[in-house]
């Protein structure tokens, strides 16, 4: 019965995945060749896919899986079946959460927590940053003596306009997301 | 009971929304967050936001989908959670139900490559904005700066799992209150007792 397998597959996935969608993705990738769903190739395209379209990663890849193994109520399947772990530990966790939230004890841990996150934040962003102001297939050999052949400098346009939008005009986000889209189209056409 | 149904509405409208725009897993959520759930409807603080995630991010599961669950129990208890995790769930399951269907070589279409090419540098933009505005709520003192900055150098040059920053910065935190009862009174009565 693959329906089955695709929801215990994945709920395995949800259930032991810390970290993300990025960290789920090892984890993925056994069990589809575990069950032989997809090919090598075709799961590296659920990566890419999954990276270029919204959405938590993790949902992504479920839907495309569950799609290839057994169509739409496959896709239906494995989605939901990724989202009911999460669902379940935290509605008991959230319990416990708004409970306690006042305790001193706990508003120290979450004193020293809450910079953490911030930091954590940032190094999305450096990630991001990552694969968005470098050019991947000139390497990062050259990086000083020629950085112009290394930075992406449409990118770092597109960033700092962004930063405008945001910090001057108070844009919305979605709508600059919406507008960094038609840029990055407008620019490879000229 | 039709007040309740509105506001499940609105909850399940506003996650789909950010669904709908957040590129770039859990963290990239932050912005919209930010922007919809915060400043708009006011449903939650800011400091909630960044303790939300840091839960979210030490359950097993997508950090997308927890903190989402996590924040429309918030709102409106277990039917709230339930909806705004299908809100921001569905968005991703009916593109790429489509991709899947029609689109089978979707990542390699220029246009498609060139409009993500225009989305990730402002998505970088975004996220360290949202880093700049959660750090004045969450960040109160020294201690705070520090911690943030050693958690970035962590994770960028030694690769550190982020479930371990989490831990042991929360365990700083126990022991500043166990160990210094004078620094934890100063700090609840400060920037540490903000709800």
């Amino acid at each position: 019965m693959i329906y089955l397998q695709l929801l215990v597959s994945f709920m395995k996935i949800g259930l032991f995945s810390f970290g993300g969608g990025y960290a789920m993705i090892p984890l993925i990738q056994k069990e589809i060749e575990s069950h032989g769903w997809l090919s090598a190739s075709e799961f590296v395209d659920i990566i890419a896919i999954a990276e270029m379209t919204p959405g938590p990663i993790a949902v992504n890849s479920a839907t495309f899986v569950g799609y290839r193994a057994a169509g739409i109520l496959g896709g239906l399947v494995a989605t939901t079946g990724v989202a009911i772990p999460s669902l379940v530990l935290i509605l008991i966790v959230s319990k416990f959460f708004f409970k306690f939230q006042h305790y001193p004890a706990n508003k120290m841990m979450f004193y020293g927590i809450r910079p953490v996150i911030v930091g954590l934040i940032f190094t999305a962003a450096v990630f991001v940053a990552q694969t968005a102001f470098f050019k991947q297939e000139a390497g990062y050999s050259n990086i000083l003596s020629n950085p112009l052949s290394v930075i992406d400098i449409k990118s770092i346009f597109i960033f700092g306009l962004s930063l405008i939008g945001l910090v001057k005009f108070k844009i919305n986000p979605i709508l600059i997301i919406i507008l960094s889209g038609i840029l990055g189209l407008i620019l490879k056409i000229l | 009971m039709k007040s309740q149904l509105k506001l499940l509405i609105e909850i399940f409208i506003t996650f789909f929304k950010i669904g709908s725009f957040t590129f770039g897993g859990g963290y990239a959520m932050i912005p919209l967050i930010e922007k919809e759930v915060v400043e708009n409807k006011k449903w939650v603080t800011p400091e909630e936001v960044v303790d939300v995630f840091a839960v979210a991010q030490s359950m097993p599961g997508a950090i997308a989908i927890n903190s989402s669950t996590f924040i429309g129990y918030k709102i409106s208890g277990k039917k709230g959670a339930i909806v705004a995790t299908l809100g921001v769930i569905l968005p991703s399951f009916l593109i790429i139900t489509l991709i899947a269907i029609f689109f089978s070589k979707f990542q390699n279409a220029p246009a498609v490559e060139a409009v993500f090419s225009g989305i990730r540098p402002a998505i970088v933009g975004l996220i360290s904005f949202a880093a700049v505005k959660v750090s004045k709520t969450s960040i109160v003192d020294r201690t705070g700066l520090i911690l943030a900055l050693l958690s970035i150098f962590l994770v960028v040059i030694f690769d550190v799992q982020p479930i371990f920053i989490i831990l042991g910065s929360a365990a700083i935190g126990l022991a500043i209150y166990h160990l210094s009862p004078k620094s934890t009174s100063k700090i609840l009565s400060n920037g540490g007792n903000k709800n």
